[in-house]
């Protein structure tokens, strides 16, 4: 390994009570890419805030091809050749991609844009890397992959030889992720400094030289690729052996929703082309995919938010035309929705509040909301579900994700619902939330529910679910048996590769 | 019909609609650079009130015409810096501290000429911006009297149109102010102030804003009374809505408009007594509501409109 | 300096904001008489003075407050929805020359018990109808009301001229543009004898008090709340979004359009164009002083009612533009803006 070319130094930071970062030093030598591992919360996205001068470390110091780095000023961290691609793009979807990569490059006072030599310029950094787009188009009409090749080129354009990529799989398919990370080691060969951001044990053991572990706010270990494996990392990060709980064999039941050839657009795009698929009680059916490929319109379908356009649905056997919210909650459909925060709960509402919201008419007399019942019925869901940090008057915004998602799987889950629907729902979470959830949804199977998870998590799907479907791009794959699954299978099913006709034949 | 033609035929309505159309051109690029930089400013109705009463009170305190636009460029901006203070820094709901604004700059323009100017049966006067021939074209048949004959201010508004939207879209100020409305977290990664790119936008926007009120009292007319501003500012943000925040367009907007207004002005001349004039002066506002239905779900709106930024806050 | 958000707000402090907020706009309002150089306190107390000062001064503070509440009931209820109607002017007009039109030319011949109640349905009716129209528009083309409840205001004001100038122009009138006066049967009981005040401020009250119970206790309540806070968890929830800002416009319409009924059947008797000095406007700020609240809105309007009777007094006394009330408000607005701020966010470095 050559020299250092980035070295963070002892760096503290800390918001409130929240020590984010405790002492963290780390160095990345040019042509290297360095993995930094942890769970949500452990400090890897603080830590990448301030090397891009986001935030102000309290103490501490980068160094930068031997240089200090002025705290905050993320213009000294682009002068300095640092670039970021964040998890979430940071794009302007109406402008063009040349637009979003000139932005803030030239003199802002000059009287003219130099737009014919950026053209030129980004022209060359794309062949140079084979990262193709047009630099005309505009953003917002670009695939996913594109966009993200869009964040790359920014950071590239302003001359980067160090890549910071905060989760860059996390909207990928397989296919896309291994493309990225083969440009990410042309990149380290043609002498760039990276390193990525993940808590994807498999891709780090794939990608990086490198592993630096991050735990609640500390460095707990770094360790070189061919010195260690995955089961240590998986350790190292949580700190303690988490047994996440496995399925047992079950018998499922008769089938209690049946989705057959129903289409769903929404603002005139077809989100859902004829998805056909049926749930049986006491099972668990995946439906794997990459985030954007219809997922959220399938679980708006079965939430009751959205209209079909055609196709029939059939709730314990009996067509039900359009499924409204309360029908929904009536017929005994539990949902989990996928944006905890945007649709799970409304955080200036009491938790009680968001308890009863969706189920006013039991809670509620001659238009009057029973407070008293209302409240007791979330004190309930508190004391089952082990929901921490808060009393049934309490906003709900001031719970942390974890005890928010108990909260809304306590909601749906006290009653006993027939059909479980959960979207996502371990995103976001850290591990230990992730264990409980999980419990949670094998015990629903066990109690006879039929759970529909819908979920991006490969890992996660293929541990709790009888039987996978795949969306991709509103379609859905025939589903396969979760025993005959590898992930490699799962994987080229996420790209969109089935064959229709062998699946069938052999899926029921 | 023939008055119709009559009308249109008519150097003397040409000559109109560019200066009915002064002020809503300054308004609505004050109010499209706001709105480009992702500030909603209502305070468009209270600015342009407060720049036609201070311009005119300038004026009328012995200052020369230019000095009264000058003041009241700067009195808008002032404004503007109240109104960038409570959107961007503290990021409060863009609609409401809009209206404070108005509502403040309003009530305070009226209390400042009530207390300088004392109450008389006819409002005081001051000497107007005079129409300036341009060379040559003025002499041109119909076309000179209709198109060469304006006040400074007009001309200098219509060139502004154009420069707003050379800056916008050829220079990289232009790019930043249109990355912070789409994106101000990208602007940010970009090395670009978002919290500078809105201030600087606001407070522009805002002066320009106050200068189209100055244009009401120091050429449109002599004297300044209250309510004179009669939502102009109101249309002024319709309008940029209607120009799907493209400063050219706006131009084409407000002259647009200009010509339905002084159609209905000289209609309605020709028509009192049968039609209430009431309806023609709804018009404007009708037509804004129109223009609005039309457009809004077309246009394609800087995505972080009225949207607080804060650092490190998604 | 970076700002913060407070997890925990004390009750103290948000009671405490719009005495701040008030205190904040006096002091700036005082600034502004200073520099007109008057003596500042002085002016102070010739304010209380006009506004409380003697049983007349006293009963017509409470009578401009009538109208106040109603107005800041009703923006009030729409922006706790995040309904933005800015159009209480117009709504209020429309209520007014409803009315006026209604008993000068439908149920002038009722019976009091019969025609006020008739009238003041009408007067709510009319305010509905004019903010349906921006909602309709929102929900159906997606414009933002804002812009078009305050085009329609004058809209309204302009079809009210129209209408008083022409059809509904009273005879009697000297030529002057005002309506037929409503019937004498329609006049709104007086509360005290010898004083323009009258059962308008009970109605505007009872009001008061509905709301805070609707918006506190009633699944309507719950379900607009939760529409305003968070459109898409609604949704999610099962509150059906369209119909509950119908429902919401209709109160809100309706609240501003009783306000310029009582207006016309309690004090003017009929309606002109300078019928409102503002209290459309002066309601957004009545409710944000109120920080939304139903009751808060009846104390927020008092100050404003006191703001605006006193200034008249104290003007006519020391040559202060009586302007200076609408300064205030308005600063009051602004204060109160950055003040619940405050007790939301704090200060870091």
């Amino acid at each position: 390994m050559s020299e250092a070319i980035l070295d963070i130094c002892s760096v503290s930071k800390r918001f409130g009570d929240n020590l984010a970062n405790d002492d963290i030093s780390l160095s990345l030598g040019k042509g290297e890419i360095v993995a930094l591992l942890g769970e949500n919360g452990a400090g890897k996205t603080t830590l990448m805030s301030i090397l891009f001068g986001h935030y102000v470390p309290d103490s501490g110091k980068v160094l930068v091809e031997g240089r200090e780095l002025p705290p905050g000023k993320p213009r000294a961290a682009i002068r300095a050749g640092i670039g970021m691609v964040h998890q979430h793009f940071s794009l302007a979807p109406n402008l063009t991609v040349l637009e979003n990569v000139m932005a803030g490059t030239e003199r802002l006072w000059h009287f003219r844009s130099g737009t014919g030599a950026a053209r030129r310029k980004l022209r060359g950094i794309c062949q140079r890397f084979g990262l193709t787009v047009e630099p005309d188009a505009r953003v917002g009409d670009l695939s996913v992959g594109e966009q993200q090749r869009v964040e790359i080129l920014k950071a590239l354009y302003n001359d980067a030889h160090i890549l910071v990529l905060d989760e860059p799989t996390a909207v990928l398919t397989n296919l896309e992720a291994e493309r990225l990370f083969s440009t990410l080691k042309d990149m380290a060969r043609e002498g760039l400094s990276l390193i990525f951001i993940s808590h994807k044990l498999d891709e780090v053991m794939a990608a990086a030289d490198r592993t630096v572990v991050l735990r609640g706010g500390r460095k707990v270990a770094e360790r070189l690729a061919r010195e260690t494996n995955k089961a240590e990392l998986a350790e190292l990060m949580v700190g303690r052996k988490v047994a996440r709980p496995v399925r047992e064999p079950s018998t499922p039941g008769e089938v209690v929703l049946d989705v057959a050839d129903v289409s769903v657009s929404i603002d005139g795009v077809e989100r859902l082309k004829s998805i056909d698929f049926s749930l049986r009680a006491g099972e668990i059916l995946g439906i794997i995919g990459v985030s954007g490929n219809g997922q959220t319109t399938l679980a708006h379908l079965l939430s009751g938010t959205v209209r079909r356009d055609k196709g029939e649905l059939l709730l314990f056997g009996e067509p039900i035309g359009d499924l409204t919210v309360d029908d929904a909650v009536r017929a005994g459909i539990g949902r989990i929705p996928e944006d905890r925060n945007k649709e799970g709960a409304i955080g200036e509402m009491a938790i009680w509040e968001n308890a009863v919201l969706e189920r006013l008419p039991r809670f509620s007399r001659y238009g009057l909301v029973d407070r008293p019942s209302g409240q007791a019925f979330a004190g309930q869901i508190i004391e089952a579900f082990d929901v921490r940090g808060g009393r049934p008057t309490t906003r709900t915004r001031l719970l942390s994700g974890g005890n928010m998602q108990k909260l809304i799987l306590g909601r749906n889950l006290i009653d006993r619902p027939r059909i479980l629907l959960a979207g996502q729902p371990t995103r976001g979470l850290d591990e230990g939330a992730v264990a409980a959830v999980h419990e949670r949804l094998l015990e629903a199977r066990r109690a006879g529910t039929a759970v529909l998870l819908i979920s991006e998590d490969l890992e996660e799907v293929m541990a709790l679910a009888d039987r996978i479907q795949a969306i991709v791009n509103g379609r859905l794959s025939p589903p396969i048996a979760a025993e005959g699954a590898s992930a490699t299978k799962l994987g080229l099913m996420m790209a969109g590769e089935w064959n229709e006709e062998h699946e069938v034949s052999h899926a029921i | 019909m023939n008055a119709v033609i009559d009308i249109f035929a008519s150097a003397g309505l040409w000559a109109a609609v560019l200066r009915i159309a002064t002020p809503l051109i300054l308004g609505t690029l004050g109010a499209l650079l706001c709105e480009r930089s992702g500030v909603l400013n209502l305070g468009i109705e209270g600015i342009m009130t407060f720049g036609a009463m201070i311009g005119w009170l300038t004026v009328y305190n012995g200052a020369d015409l230019w000095t009264g636009i000058l003041v009241a460029g700067l009195s808008g901006g002032i404004f503007g810096l109240l109104h960038a203070g409570l959107t961007v820094t503290l990021g409060l709901s863009q609609h409401v501290s809009g209206l404070g604004v108005t509502l403040f700059a309003s009530s305070f323009s009226y209390y400042v000429f009530r207390l300088l100017v004392p109450v008389a049966g006819t409002p005081p006067t001051i000497e107007p911006f005079q129409p300036i021939d341009v060379p040559v074209l003025s002499s041109l048949p119909f076309l000179g009297p209709a198109l060469f004959t304006q006040t400074p201010p007009t001309y200098a508004a219509i060139l502004l149109a154009l420069a707003l939207g050379y800056v916008l879209f050829r220079t990289p100020l232009g790019l930043a102010i249109r990355m912070t409305g789409e994106n101000p977290h990208a602007a940010e990664a970009q090395g670009i102030n978002p919290m500078a790119v809105r201030y600087g936008s606001v407070v522009v926007g805002s002066a320009l804003m106050g200068i189209g009120g100055a244009f009401l009292t120091l050429s449109a007319f002599n004297s300044f009374f209250p309510t004179m501003v009669q939502g102009r500012g109101w249309i002024c943000i319709a309008l940029v809505v209607f120009a799907s925040w493209r400063p050219g367009r706006a131009l084409v907007g407000a002259l647009l408009f200009a010509l339905f207004d002084g159609f209905q002005l000289r209609l309605q001349t020709r028509l009192s007594g049968v039609v209430p004039y009431q309806i023609f002066l709804m018009i404007p506002y009708l037509l804004s509501i129109a223009a609005l239905a039309l457009m809004a779900r077309r246009a394609r709106v800087p995505q972080a409109l009225m949207q607080p930024y804060r650092r490190g806050e998604r | 300096m970076r700002f913060e958000r407070r997890e925990h707000r004390s009750l103290a402090l948000v009671i405490a904001t719009p005495v701040l907020a008030i205190l904040c706009a006096l002091a700036l309002a005082g600034l502004l008489i200073a520099i007109a150089g008057a003596p500042v306190m002085e002016a102070y107390w010739r304010i209380l003075v006009g506004a409380f000062g003697s049983r007349l001064s006293a009963t017509e503070t409470l009578t401009r407050a009538s109208p106040l509440i109603l107005t800041g009931l009703a923006a009030a209820v729409a922006f706790r929805a995040r309904l933005w109607n800015i159009g209480a002017e117009g709504q209020f007009y429309l209520g007014a020359i409803a009315v006026a039109a209604a008993s000068s030319h439908l149920f002038g011949g009722l019976p009091s018990p019969l025609q006020i109640p008739l009238l003041l349905v009408v007067g709510a009716a009319a305010g509905i109808v004019l903010l349906l129209v921006p909602l309709w528009l929102r929900l159906r083309f997606s414009v933002d009301e804002v812009v078009t409840t305050l085009l329609l205001n004058f809209v309204a004001v302009l079809f009210v001229s129209m209408l008083i100038d022409g059809p509904l122009k009273d005879p009697m009138g000297f030529g002057w543009p005002q309506s037929q006066p409503v019937a004498d049967a329609a006049v709104l009981p007086k509360l005290f004898a010898r004083s323009r005040l009258h059962v308008g401020l009970m109605i505007a009250l009872v009001l008061a008090v509905a709301v805070h119970l609707v918006q506190s206790r009633t699944v309507f309540g719950m379900q607009s709340r939760a529409a305003g806070l968070n459109p898409a968890g609604a949704v999610f929830a099962g509150v059906p979004l369209g119909r509950t800002l119908v429902t919401v416009a209709c109160v809100s319409g309706g609240l501003a359009g009783l306000a310029g009924a009582i207006e016309v059947m309690g004090v003017q008797g009929y309606v002109t164009t300078d019928l409102s000095p503002g209290y459309g406007y002066s309601g957004i700020v009545v409710a944000m002083l109120a920080n939304l609240h139903p009751l808060g809105v009846v104390l927020a309007a008092l100050f404003t009612a006191v703001m605006f009777v006193g200034a008249d007094g104290m003007s006519r006394s020391m040559g202060i533009p009586s302007y200076i009330a609408d300064v205030t408000v308005a600063l009051s607005l602004i204060s109160m803006l950055t003040g619940v701020f405050f007790t939301q966010y704090r200060i870091r470095r």
